[in-house]
This record gives structure tokens, C-alpha cells and sequence, in this order.
């Protein structure tokens, strides 16, 4: 499990380099996602493109990365595959975080 | 980690065939992901979105025994079953650890997501998401060892290609 971050636009793109995000590595998940969020500022969007798989463990580790952070810091999710996005629509998740088809239609989704 | 599916079971013959999975393996995180990688590849006849279900129930099952049957300090051995049914996937999981509270699986009903933010939950969601994707669901407690049998309902005919 690894996280790369860059920027565009206004917006920090954290992408999850794993195709799980699982028990197995959940309480990582959210640790790297503490680090890895510091000193941002505004928009930040999680790219799950590359996660096929994701249990209610790692849910809740991107809820409590959610609730970790800071003022002014807003997290937006993208890209989610079939499986994954199951996950936030039947436990209704996906009403808390905004999430985008894509990672171009999240970055462009305040273009103006 | 063994399993026995596919060696004898002919080609294009998931259907009608019972036992077709059997796996022990030891409880931790990292031996319910294999385990579950391993099922996954052994359901390659079923849809993408069913695997997907089978594998999202599945993974919920087998941490609760890892998380609460056994616990993080312990160690235990988990067995899984699935027999392949006209109605679907029956599946049995047993382990040796501790039964259930009240021996009985929680309700698993979501909970009102609240306004706000700080007290969204970060846990609980496992039962729900067995439950609404699973059938049949039965806890039993027999000479210390838990039994958890239920269904996934999936398309079981063979292909029609």
C-alpha cells in the first residue's frame, strides 16, 4: 500500500497505489492518509482508480480520514470501479463524500 | 492454505456440484486475503458484479472471526465450505473461537447517518452488508466451535456460450 500525491488546479490528487484497501492494511490506509494530507490546503481527491476491492474496514478508514482532517480541508473521492462503489452506495456513504466518475471530471468539477 | 476446488470437477460443470470449495486457513488479515483471492479465481463462471458480492460478504464473514471470534492475540484456524446450489452459493464457516454474543449474529441494520460529520461511523457497516447481500444467514454454537452457514443467490446455469 502506497500513496502518490500531485496537484492540479486547485485540487491535491491522492492516488491509492493498491488494489485493496482492505483489514489488512486499513489502519495504514488512514495513517498515510494523515501523513500525506498535512499542510494541504482545499479540495483533496482520492483517485481509487487502481482499488478493485474494498472491505467495510477499509470504509471506515476513509471515513476516519475523512473526519481527521484539518480546517478548510475537504476530501473528494474518484474513479471508484463497480465493487468499490457498491460499498459506499448500499451503506449510503456515498451521500457524505462527493465522488466523481473520473479523476478529469473531479479535477475540472471546479474549473471556473 | 489448501483447496480442492476444481480438481475433480470437470470443466463447465460449476453448477449441480456440491463441495466444490474447501479451505482452512489460519485467522489473520493477511490469510483471509488470500483465501480470498483464492475463492475469487475458483468463481471465474460467475459475473463480475456477483464475484464482487461473494468476495465483499465473504471478506466481512472471515474478519469478524479474525476480529471478534479470535481477536488480534490469538490464534486459530478458520474453515470455509461452499457447495454450489440451483439457488445459489451456500457457504459454512467455522472456527474455534468465541461464540457470539447472546449466540446469535447481530441485526446488522444501518444505522441514521447523523448530520454531523464527527460522528459518522468508521465501523459496524460488516453485518449490514452480509446481510443485505446474503440469504438464509444461521449462527450455531456446537462444542465450541461456530458454525456460520448463509447463501448468495447468483446465477448457477452454465454459460450459455
Amino acid at each position: 500500500m502506497q500513496l502518490s500525491t500531485r496537484t492540479e488546479k486547485d485540487a491535491t490528487i491522492i492516488t491509492v497505489e493498491a488494489e485493496r484497501i482492505d483489514a489488512a492494511v486499513a489502519i495504514r490506509f488512514k495513517d498515510l492518509m494523515r501523513d500525506t494530507a498535512e499542510g494541504c490546503t482545499g479540495r483533496i481527491i482520492l483517485d481509487l482508480g487502481q482499488v478493485d476491492f474494498i472491505d467495510s474496514s477499509g470504509l471506515g478508514a476513509i471515513v476516519a480520514s475523512m473526519k481527521q482532517l484539518g480546517d478548510g480541508q475537504k476530501l473528494e473521492l474518484a474513479a471508484l470501479n463497480a465493487n468499490v462503489d457498491k460499498v459506499f452506495r448500499l451503506t449510503r456513504m456515498d451521500t457524505v463524500f462527493p465522488i466523481h466518475a473520473s479523476l478529469g471530471n473531479a479535477v475540472n468539477s471546479h474549473a471556473n | 492454505m489448501q483447496t480442492e476446488a476444481g480438481r475433480s470437477l470437470p470443466e463447465q460443470a460449476l453448477h449441480r456440484h456440491t463441495k466444490d470449495i474447501r479451505l482452512t486457513f489460519p485467522s489473520s488479515p493477511l490469510s483471509v486475503r488470500r483465501a480470498l483471492q483464492t475463492i475469487v479465481a475458483d468463481l471465474q463462471e460467475l459475473e463480475l458484479e456477483e464475484r464482487g458480492s461473494v468476495e465483499l460478504v465473504l471478506a466481512e464473514v472471515l474478519n469478524n472471526v479474525v476480529e471478534h471470534a479470535y481477536g488480534a492475540d490469538e490464534r486459530g484456524w478458520i474453515s470455509l465450505e461452499c457447495a454450489t446450489e440451483r439457488d445459489g452459493l451456500h457457504f459454512r464457516i467455522r472456527d474455534e473461537g468465541r461464540p457470539m454474543p447472546d449466540d446469535t449474529p447481530p441485526m446488522g441494520a444501518p444505522a441514521p447517518l447523523p448530520e454531523v460529520l464527527d460522528k459518522l461511523p468508521e465501523g459496524g457497516f460488516g453485518w449490514f452488508l452480509i446481510k443485505d447481500l446474503s440469504r438464509d444467514v444461521h449462527y450455531s454454537r456446537l462444542d465450541d466451535v461456530n458454525e456460520l452457514t448463509f447463501r448468495i443467490k447468483v446465477d448457477t446455469s452454465p454459460r450459455k456460450n
